[in-house]
């Protein structure tokens, strides 16, 4: 069975994040794979573990996410490809999925696996775009496959839902989305690492794919910092913690907010 | 007349909160533009919701209610939206940002060849189209964004659009729509369900009591000595500390959240967890106690009306965002706290 992951590189959830020239700055922060596509990642190789298997990793971007791909081949997967085409440059989330389902499909991949969003635009829709544009299920927040038969290709799935855990079956090939309880990512092993570095990553472009570029119907129109808040500090102090709690319970109250 | 769909979420017969906020902010943008909204309701008790949904301010709403619809499976909803917005021709569609409001819009987006502006946080409107504003890296920047495709499809965050004020004396029709795919066209089955832990929903909660890596942090309190391992020993101190938080949080009817670094700890799950990687929020107030404020944990609530911060540190970052500071112990705070809200509210 081939799996394919999806990763994305983005910039270190502690940068400092700021818009210069109407572009995002995140100074020196490094680019690091989007952290929750290392449970992708770690869904993908268990899986492949269990159930036999193979799994390759896609990444869409320009030369620098071949590092976001090398992460993935460090974890342990077994190949990866950049998809890079400069008619993408301003590709919008649906486009980016017709894009990441066309790779699903050239390399033949039954199941397809993604972080449930990027932390970088917080979208969290590619997923479901990309099940919706290969015409597979999408099952998504997937907490555990609970059975995977890639004979009778079927799976089982644990979803994590609002109002709690929701078991879901369906027909491969598929599309995951994975949530943090699936299982902590693996560290990259000092073998990975050097295997990674070592690593032919190839790169598919539209033409290589076979699809013409997809429009994009959304634009940004403007990035701005938020507005700084004025919050005015104000420490409490009391003689005792029933006196503290007695005088923050009236300025609480004075706020208006309960 | 041009009209707006919006998308009612609902999990067993129960609207999400945001459902009303996003048919009350499309009443708003109608009203202003001149529209009629259509609020579109799939699943169980979709006619009594679709009458709510008008109570909120749709002028007409569009029930599917049959038994293929029962439990939601994304792709015979988006079929049948799909077919109602062809139908309809609606000049946007908008849900609230729930996982199923999300993942709808982008099947639906994929389905009408236009795109999504996911978890807005405001709206405003440019020569008959919509344009949105959202939160990007966890609220770090924002992104005023237009969908340049018809119908626009949006997804509004919930709190982020006032609260919606139902009005029993509207009146309105509710028509019956029948499912667009038959059973067996259906890829899934769901077989099973376990209810969460019946408590508030960080996403919709007004008041959120937060713990962080401090909360284990007391040496006046000594583990049973059957715990052994020095790892139990801080879980079981910790779970002390959360146990004070969750009786702060039942008198205020908050919900419980954490800092990753309590998550990853593994003093409570991760469906708690504030902040970049987790849930980002922005309630009425925000009581933060043991948590110092990495930057990733203040992109996740910065935007809450009133942060409150408990931590022994006085330098701890989280005091910059505070409105109210207390240095101290949690320990001895959290339960004064709880009772002074006990005779304040019950007042």
């Amino acid at each position: 069975m081939k799996i394919a992951v999806f990763v994305k590189q983005v910039p270190d959830s502690a940068a400092k994040i700021t818009v210069e020239n109407g572009v995002v700055n995140w100074g020196d922060a490094p680019l690091v794979i989007n952290p929750w596509d290392e449970y992708a990642v770690e869904a993908a190789l268990l899986l492949a573990e269990k159930h036999g298997g193979e799994v390759t990793a896609y990444s869409l971007g320009d030369e620098s996410a071949k590092e976001a791909l090398k992460h993935a081949l460090a974890m342990g997967c077994a190949g990866a490809v950049l998809l890079s085409d400069p008619a993408l440059a301003a590709a919008d989330t649906a486009a980016v999925a017709r894009v990441l389902a066309a790779a699903a499909q050239k390399g033949s991949a039954e199941l397809a696996v993604f972080g449930r969003q990027a932390i970088d635009w917080d979208s969290g829709v590619t997923p479901s775009m990309a099940a919706r544009v290969l015409g597979w299920p999408a099952l998504s927040l997937v907490a555990a496959v609970e059975a995977l038969d890639p004979g009778a290709k079927t799976i089982k799935v644990a979803r994590a839902i609002e109002e709690g855990r929701q078991v879901v079956e369906g027909k491969l090939p598929a599309v995951l989305s994975i949530v943090k309880d699936f299982a902590e990512p693996r560290y990259p092993s000092f073998m990975g690492i050097r295997k990674a570095s070592q690593a032919e990553i190839p790169t598919w472009t539209l033409a290589d794919l076979g699809i013409p570029a997809p429009a994009s119907a959304v634009e940004t129109l403007e990035l701005s910092a938020p507005l700084a808040r004025e919050v005015s500090n104000e420490i409490i102090t009391g003689d005792s913690p029933a006196d503290v709690a007695a005088k923050l319970v009236d300025k609480i109250i004075g706020e208006g907010v309960l | 007349m041009s009209k707006l769909f919006v998308v009612v979420d609902q999990f067993k017969g129960s609207a999400l909160p945001a459902s009303w906020e996003a048919v009350s902010a499309a009443r708003a943008l109608a009203d202003q533009a001149g529209w009629s909204v259509s609020a579109v309701v799939i699943g169980p008790e979709a006619e009594a919701l679709g009458n709510t949904a008008i109570h909120y301010g749709a002028d007409e709403a569009l029930a599917a209610s049959d038994a293929s619809l029962a439990d939601y499976r994304p792709e015979a909803y988006v079929a049948l939206l799909t077919q109602l917005a062809k139908e309809h021709s609606p000049q946007a569609v908008l849900f609230p940002t729930t996982s199923r409001g999300r993942e709808l819009a982008a099947m639906l987006a994929i389905d009408l060849e236009s795109g999504v502006l996911p978890d807005v946080t405001e709206i405003s409107l440019q020569d008959g189209k919509l344009v949105a504003t959202r939160p990007i890296y966890a609220g770090k920047l924002l992104a005023k964004v237009i969908c340049n495709a018809a119908p626009q499809l949006l997804t509004l965050r919930a709190r982020a659009f006032g609260k919606p004020v139902a009005d029993t004396g509207r009146s309105g029709a509710v028509t019956a729509v029948a499912p667009a795919l038959a059973e067996a066209d259906i890829p899934t089955k769901v077989v099973d369900y376990a209810a969460g832990e019946g408590r508030v929903s960080l996403g919709d909660a007004g008041v959120i009591v937060s713990g962080g890596r401090g909360v284990s942090n007391n040496p006046n309190l000594t583990p049973p000595a059957e715990i052994t391992d020095a790892k139990e020993k801080e879980i079981w101190l910790a779970h002390q500390g959360f146990a004070l938080l969750g009786e702060l949080a039942e008198v205020l009817g908050a919900a419980v959240g954490a800092s990753r670094a309590a998550v990853d700890a593994g003093y409570v799950p991760y469906a708690h967890q504030v902040g970049q990687t987790g849930k980002v929020v922005s309630p009425d107030l925000y009581i933060a106690a043991g948590i110092s404020g990495a930057i990733q944990h203040l992109a996740g609530m910065r935007t809450s009306k009133v942060i409150v911060a408990i931590n022994k540190d006085a330098d701890a970052p989280i005091f910059k965002v505070a409105r109210f500071g207390i240095v101290g112990d949690l320990y001895e705070l959290l339960p004064a706290l709880t009772q002074a809200f006990k005779e304040r509210l019950s007042k």
